[in-house]
């Protein structure tokens, strides 16, 4: 039997990039749309950037989900990759099950039920909400996803280097710094960035736990998607998915250059 | 000699800070929002009683311990709008992960017959709308899908009647696939790709046409991304919340829009908690098979 895809095989690959696609393609060209309706082409036009940028709220907003998400992106890359480490290197310990299921289960977990479960957390114990609950919240729903791509990295990781290392006189700690976090690192690069994509997106989670003044851009975007379609929300959005395209571009491109890179030194 | 266990460098704190934060800030609020979903709704900050009086000691945790009750519970027992509200959201997500299967698996089958360099480019195709936010991506169905949109433009010049989509259960169908579609495709692939092609070819020199071979043997082997795909898809997709509210119109009761409504339009507090209970309740089974489909994955890759 011969390997290649077959006319079916490529039908459905079309038809299934198409559905991914067409949508977020239809956004992009919409966004520079001189007539307001979706229907009519006014004319190409720059006017809703132009709009968007005197828009004083969105840019508040945007401004503060910058700050949320690096910052949270930041503590859950260091939450998370601490996580992974114990999960794939200790063994087993007490406790490990509740461990391993308070690392997963925050990827499928409804977000409505996070949301209010920090919120209750942030009364009990009579924290404002605002900037620094968002942010801690975010870190928490972010930090298993670090944990996952780190884990997947580690797990195939070969530990006879790090053991090669310390036969050769290296501590402990001093090959995990020289040997297994450089291994490591593209996987924790690629966790902070989902992390900080994910920290980004979120409307639930944050809807739950900001109060007024940390109000996040999905949040004002929601806000102005329920009154209707509205062509600076297309201007802010597909400079949105501009901006995370441009960041997969780099990212790929940095691969690559580092798998050229690597039989050379 | 040391054994490999002992050659971790590092020492138990650094486990422990993960795991206290896992603690407070996930494990905690659970039982915070059990709690409170015995509790009463009252006008107050915040809105709900009993308190508990620390300044009462022993007496004062007494008097609240006896003030909770499973009054919510029971409003929503005899309340059929809930009953119903949870049924339509697991139907909804059913419907929603075998739809995702049917347009999923040959997509993950395409890409796993393609040519390395292609595969990966098409990898890369599949996780980039991952990367792209939710919402703007619902929000898109929104233009599509209206009186005015994009769909019955397409209609009317091909000469068919338009139909009114938006705000009905097949938008909100619409929207779960396509939102979720990238968390079918991606384990699906993973088993795909490594698939023993000799396998088939072995099946044919034996005489058995493609489509049996399929049956026999490809979807067999491919079972695990089928169960984790699944998975994925399923678990968040009944508590969604962005897709039966933007996409959605009365009709299309979903849990997660009923929380919401309990908590940010009613301000029932200990009510939204009582659903939110259940809701994880009638999670709880899937979301252990995740868990052990996540660990023995990991435990094969190690």
């Amino acid at each position: 039997m011969k390997r290649g895809p077959s006319a079916f095989n490529l039908v459905s690959l079309t038809l299934g990039f198409a559905f991914l696609y067409l949508p977020i393609l239809l956004l992009v060209i919409w966004s520079f749309n001189a007539s307001k309706l979706v229907t009519v082409w006014g004319g190409f036009s720059t006017k809703w950037y132009g709009a968007l940028f005197q828009n004083d709220q969105l840019m508040a907003a945007a401004w503060v989900t910058l700050r949320v998400g690096l910052i949270s992106a930041t503590l859950a890359t260091v939450l998370g990759t601490l996580g992974a480490v114990a999960l794939t290197r200790h063994g087993r310990f007490r406790g490990r099950t509740l461990f391993s299921g308070m690392s997963y289960a925050p990827l499928v977990m409804p977000e409505v039920i996070m949301g209010l479960s920090l919120l209750l957390l942030f009364v009990a114990l009579k924290i404002d909400r605002g900037f620094l609950t968002v942010t801690l919240a975010h870190t928490t729903l972010t930090m298993a996803y670090v944990a996952v791509v780190v884990q997947s990295r580690l797990a195939t990781f070969d530990r006879d280097l790090e053991d090669a290392a310390q036969d050769l006189g290296a501590t402990p700690t001093s090959a995990f710094w020289q040997i297994t976090l450089p291994n490591i690192f593209p996987a924790i690069l690629a966790g902070w960035m989902l992390a900080f994509t994910l920290s980004l997106d979120d409307l639930v989670i944050a809807s739950f736990t900001s109060g007024p003044g940390s109000t996040t851009l999905p949040m004002r975007i929601y806000s102005q998607v329920r009154l209707g379609v509205s062509p600076e929300i297309n201007a802010v959005c597909t400079l949105l998915i501009g901006v995370v395209a441009l960041g997969v571009i780099c990212w790929s491109i940095g691969m690559k250059w580092r798998a050229v890179a690597r039989p050379s030194t | 000699m040391k054994t490999k266990g002992a050659t971790t460098p590092w020492p138990k704190l650094s486990a422990l800070i993960p795991y206290a934060w896992l603690l407070v800030f996930f494990a905690l609020p659970f039982l915070l929002v059990a709690r409170l979903s015995l509790s009463d709704s009252a006008l107050s900050i915040p809105p709900y009683t009993p308190q508990i009086d620390w300044s009462g000691g022993i007496e004062g945790l007494k008097v609240f311990f006896a003030a909770l009750d499973f009054d919510t519970y029971k409003q929503l027992g005899s309340d059929s709008l809930y009953a119903e509200s949870y049924v339509s959201s697991l139907r909804f997500a059913a419907e929603g992960t075998i739809l995702a299967l049917l347009v999923g698996y040959p997509m993950a089958y395409g890409m796993a017959r393609c040519k390395p360099a292609t595969r990966s480019l098409l990898l890369m195709l599949v996780i980039l709308p991952f990367w792209t936010s939710f919402l703007i991506r619902v929000y898109a169905w929104v233009g599509i899908l209206k009186p005015q949109g994009l769909l019955n433009a397409g209609l009317g010049l091909v000469g068919l009647p338009p139909t009114d989509l938006l705000y009905t259960p097949a938008a909100v169908q619409i929207g779960l696939v396509y939102s979720y579609l990238p968390f079918m495709v991606l384990p699906l692939y993973a088993v795909l790709e490594k698939l023993d092609y000799t396998l088939l070819e072995a099946a044919a020199d034996l005489g058995s046409p493609p489509w049996k071979s399929f049956w026999q043997v490809t979807f067999p082997l491919s079972i695990p991304g089928v169960i984790a795909g699944s998975l994925l898809c399923f678990i968040p997709m009944v508590g969604e919340f962005v897709i039966p509210d933007l996409l959605g119109g009365p009709g299309s009761l979903m849990i997660g829009r009923s929380i919401w409504m309990e908590f940010f339009a009613n301000r029932d507090w200990p009510f939204a908690s009582a659903v939110a209970v259940v809701l994880l309740l009638t999670l709880v089974v899937p979301i252990v098979l995740y868990q052990r489909q996540q660990v023995k994955a990991l435990e094969a890759g190690q």
